[in-house]
């Protein structure tokens, strides 16, 4: 049991088979490890440990009636996105900080159907809106590979704790790289399916367009697992696509002989840090070595990929975030002389400065005189930058490049000038433009800090981005090292 | 700076957003970075380009009107501040 934390899925599932431990001692060591490391990480929002000691007893029971599900006994974490019944839901944000959500998200049911253990609801920018962790309500996260940086956001608190070995997978959501570049920050494993993969029901709506929800891990292998249980058609999600999902453990087993990879010269410019580059050259270098070729492609609009986004994503967060009225769920403020004080005061009192100012630019590009010039043109040029995807993905199987432009950088470093902050996604971003899946993998360290390799493949090809991760994987052993402190 | 002080207000005022007058002050240059960002957009050729509203091509799925969920109301309204009889309260509409 000791040495159980540093498990994977698969090798806790193993574990939990053959008898060797149970459900229930599993879920109370890492529940006592949380307590004892967290503080130093303030990954958490909330740490579910009665509900999660029920419903390891629960897969127990169902192991012992040779019932077990897919998942049965394993703990995830689920960032605070996700509405979880009878849990408090906050999605970061002091609106959403008395909500006891009265339903279960599409994801949470899957994957507690599957005899998943949550141990706990992870810490996250407000409303998804982030880059860095440092907009939450709550208290911005710490880095496990140094205490005084950033794990990346949005999906800061699953990350970090998964790099911590709190547990082996937690759930994340990206709109614009917020599991990818929080997993190459923290040397895990992050992967965004392709857009309507899995379901967003229950999934507190950021940008709808853009957002999907995903899952971050440290083996490519426990990636699959999980994403295969998350994903498929939910009729309650009106985007959610009706196609078949794939055995993603079995594929990953395959060779990647002779599939060709995608290089995008924008990708390895000056706005990359040179290590970074580096290390990201050398995991091409061993893709290479696995029997992939390596090719030149273009993405001539790419550049235009981050203010495209800057105008889509507010856009739609102005209009989803206008349910947020202090009158049904949520901060309300006090004594209002009106609806309309109401209203003003309940948004202007519970939502953050970052939350407010994506609200206002996208109230400013929807309103009369300036949708032509702005929303318009940025669902035009969204639509050149997908078409590039497509014209790249007719010659190549994956495009693999760097996931961040740096390596973590220091809590309080950015958050005073947005456009920097924004720029972090810059590789990430047109991943969620086109609605193709991402991946981001463990491939190195600059400086003691971990540094992430991305891919990008075609509509509904996760499998393909989950072999070569495994793959890649199979012959490197960045994804089993251990922040120091959290051994 | 691309926004004017009664932008901001105009714009705060359809986001139905209080902000105090040091947010005001901030959001001004804040916005005004973002709206100059953005701006870049317009060096872009989209001549004849179809806008993109779906990241998929595929047709609004549509479903039967038909009465599936249980009634949960008072759980629901749980989460609310003030409910009276079934009925979610705000402050006085109608003189």
């Amino acid at each position: 049991m000791m040495d159980s934390y540093s498990k994977s899925m698969t090798e806790l599932l193993a574990g939990l088979e053959s008898g060797d431990f149970s459900s229930v001692e599993l879920t109370e060591s890492l529940l006592g490890r949380i307590a004892t490391l967290d503080e130093k990480l303030n990954a958490f929002v909330t740490v579910t440990a009665d509900e999660a000691m029920a419903a390891a007893q629960a897969a127990d029971d169902a192991r012992a009636a040779g019932n077990p599900g897919v998942l049965n006994g394993l703990p995830i974490l689920h960032k605070d996105i996700f509405c979880t019944r009878g849990v408090k839901t906050t999605c970061g944000s002091k609106m959403l900080d008395n909500f006891i959500s009265p339903y279960d998200a599409t994801v949470v049911e899957k994957l507690a159907g599957a005899g998943a253990v949550v141990l706990g609801k992870t810490n996250m920018d407000e409303f998804a809106m982030g880059s860095s962790n440092e907009t939450s309500y709550f208290g911005p996260v710490s880095n496990p590979w140094d205490l005084t940086r950033t794990p990346g956001g949005s999906s800061g608190g699953s990350a970090a704790a998964v790099a911590a070995r709190f547990a082996p997978a937690a759930t994340g959501t990206d709109t614009g790289g917020s599991i990818r570049q929080p997993a190459a920050l923290t040397g895990t494993v992050g992967i965004k399916p392709t857009y309507g993969r899995v379901s967003r029901y229950g999934m507190i709506a950021f940008a709808s367009s853009l957002d999907q929800a995903g899952v971050i891990t440290r083996t490519a292998e426990d990636a699959a697992r999980v994403l295969g249980v998350m994903a498929g058609f939910d009729e309650r999600d009106s985007t959610s696509v009706d196609h078949p999902v794939p055995d993603y453990v079995a594929g990953i087993n395959e060779s990647v002989k002779g599939l060709k990879v995608g290089i995008v010269r924008q990708h390895f410019d000056a706005g990359l840090d040179a290590e970074c580059g580096n290390r990201v050259k050398d995991a091409i270098a061993v893709i290479e070595s696995l029997g992939a070729e390596a090719v030149e492609v273009d993405l001539p609009n790419i550049d235009y990929s981050v203010p495209t986004y800057y105008v889509v994503a507010p856009a739609e967060c102005s209009s989803n975030l206008s349910r947020f009225d202090g009158v049904r769920f949520g901060h309300r403020a006090e004594n209002a002389d009106d609806l309309m004080d109401l209203y003003c005061r309940s948004r202007g009192e519970g939502f953050g400065d970052e939350v407010k100012r994506r609200i206002m630019t996208g109230t400013y590009v929807l309103s009369a005189g300036y949708y032509d010039a702005y929303y318009l043109k940025a669902q035009q040029v969204r639509h050149l930058i997908a078409d590039d995807f497509k014209k790249a993905f007719a010659d190549v199987d994956v495009i693999a490049g760097p996931t961040a432009p740096t390596p973590a950088f220091r809590l309080g470093e950015k958050v005073d000038d947005p456009i920097t902050m924004y720029l972090n996604d810059i590789y990430t971003i047109g991943a969620n433009l086109a609605g193709l899946p991402g991946m981001s993998v463990p491939c190195g360290f600059v400086d003691g800090l971990p540094v992430g390799l991305h891919l990008v493949g075609h509509h509904f090809e996760e499998q393909t981005l989950l072999r070569f991760a495994h793959q890649y994987q199979q012959v490197t052993d960045w994804h089993t090292t251990c922040p120091e402190g959290f051994e | 700076m691309s926004l004017s002080k009664d932008q901001v207000q105009h714009i705060a005022k359809l986001a139905r957003l209080e902000l105090s007058d040091d947010e005001y002050a901030e959001s001004v240059m804040k916005l005004s970075k973002i709206v100059d960002f953005v701006d870049h957009l317009s060096e872009a050729d989209t001549d004849g380009v179809v806008p993109m509203a779906h990241p998929l091509d595929v047709a609004q799925r549509l479903r039967s009107d038909r009465v599936d969920e249980a009634d949960e109301r008072d759980y629901y309204q749980e989460n609310a501040s003030s409910v009276s009889g079934g009925l979610y309260l705000v402050p006085k509409v109608i003189e």
